[in-house]
């Protein structure tokens, strides 16, 4: 039978044949909006963190969508949005040179120090 | 004079296909800009916009009772309930667009009939009751399959699984509650779940997809940490899980067949029609015309409220850049 039908969508069963197209094409509706990357402060006393991201036509109707989105059940008490495009990461590489000097400075782990186990407060 | 190009070395594939390999093997995540062999992206892209496609119009049979819920209180949890169905579609078409994938895109090919959605989300929604079983046994369903995607191997995709699956709890339970209340009333109310059931339970079975001496691109998915367990493992675990609930609550499920098998613990459950399952997932269900024509005219319809938004959010720009001149 269904040589092209799996579960995989979590929802239930979808076919994933070959004939499915994935490759974008240029969209119609909602191009020349924005991607935001949203981030959620949890609570008073934590970082803001990266939850997702939506399209908006401006800022403001991007922390509106980003409330509604992300924010349904008390998860946050302040938003920050920020356009894709105006963020510079680091090369996705793990293994990238930039973060060699980090690696080999064990003496600033402090692990790295031998203490007698009765040295107290230490 | 042309521009300046950047002198890079040739990339090596073996040496990219190997880190990605090990990655794999040793249970850690793939990230958006890591390198990825392309079978993985573009099944990736497919399973999340056809996941995220079940989650908007899986909106529709349950929002056809917004306005006729019998109450205030349940009126305001199905709005919610149906709101987080939004909400779930939203995060899915953000963690597709990490791979290169655009939404508005996506929505054309779903309206297009180009990708599909899930099977479930073509039958009609007959009375009240089935609020509460697509509760019970479809949200029910849908965590099975969807726990151990939140440790599938993509990482924006775990990640939207793990929001997705704190909110299921809630549409399972709201689903379970409202059936207990309907039992607890009246014999029609008590005949009009037994029907829910009776019309819901096959084609929750049929959710997990295909045996899996059937289902031959699960070995690959497999490998790749996409999907966690197998589709007659979770269908069983589902059975496993639904048959004391539905004692419970006081219902007989549809099946002549199932029984309790002693040896090795688990229900054991009749043979499933997947001949009606091809028809529906091949669009001729009861509401699949219906699912689509509605979905393309909420696009449509809708299309000036984007329009307006966009034309004021071009003029405020033009008035911020004025003043700040
Ligand atoms: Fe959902
Ligand atoms: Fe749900």
């Amino acid at each position: 039978m269904s040589t092209d039908v799996t579960a995989e969508g979590g929802h239930g069963a979808i076919p994933t044949g070959p004939e499915v197209p994935v490759a974008p094409k240029p969209a119609v509706t909602r191009r020349d909006w924005p991607l935001y990357e949203v981030f959620v402060r949890g609570k008073r006393g934590l970082n803001h963190v990266h939850v997702g991201s939506l399209h908006a036509p401006d800022d403001e109707m991007a922390v509106h969508a980003a409330r509604d989105v992300y924010t349904r059940r008390n998860e946050g008490v302040s938003i920050w949005v920020v356009k894709a495009a105006d963020i510079t990461a680091s090369s996705p590489d793990e293994k990238d040179p930039m973060f060699a000097p980090s690696g080999d400075k064990v003496y600033r782990h402090p692990t790295f120090y031998e203490i007698p186990e009765n040295v107290p407060h230490m | 004079m042309s521009a300046p190009t950047l002198e890079r070395p040739a990339p090596d594939e073996t040496a990219l296909q190997q880190r990605f390999d090990a990655t794999i093997a040793a249970d850690r995540r793939i990230e958006p800009r890591d390198w990825m062999p392309e079978g993985y992206r573009r099944t990736l892209v497919r399973q999340i916009a056809q996941h995220a496609h079940s989650e908007i119009i899986g909106m529709q049979p349950e929002g056809d009772w917004l306005l006729a819920a019998p109450s205030l209180r349940r009126k305001a949890i199905l709005l919610a309930k149906v709101q987080d169905e939004a909400g779930h579609g939203m995060y899915l078409y953000s963690a597709a667009e990490t791979l290169g994938a655009d939404r508005a895109d996506l929505t054309d090919k779903l309206i297009e009939s180009k990708q599909k959605y899930s099977s479930i989300f073509n039958y009609p929604t007959l009375t009240y009751a089935d609020v509460g079983v697509i509760g019970w046994l479809v949200d029910g369903a849908a965590i099975c399959n969807q726990v151990p995607l939140c440790r599938s191997s993509y990482g924006p995709y775990a990640r939207a699984m793990i929001r997705i699956c704190k909110e299921e709890s809630f549409h399972q339970r709201q689903g379970y509650e409202l059936l207990m209340t309907m039992m607890r009333g009246t014999p029609a109310q008590r005949a009009m779940v037994q029907d829910a059931v009776d019309r819901w339970w096959w084609p929750s079975l049929m959710m997990f997809g295909p045996p899996d001496d059937d289902s031959p691109n699960s070995a690959q998915s497999m490998a790749w940490g996409i999907k966690r367990h197998s589709n007659d493992e979770l269908r069983q675990r589902y059975v496993d899980m639904s048959v004391p609930q539905a004692q419970f609550l006081g219902v007989t499920l549809p099946d002549p067949d199932l029984r309790f098998d002693e040896e090795s613990g688990h229900w054991r459950f009749g043979a499933i029609d997947w001949e009606e399952f091809k028809r529906v997932v091949s669009g001729h269900g009861p509401a699949n015309a219906e699912r689509l024509r509605r979905r393309r005219a909420a696009r449509d319809d809708n299309a000036w409220v984007t329009e307006a938004a966009t034309a004021y959010a071009a003029k405020h720009a033009g008035t911020a850049a004025g003043s700040a001149a």
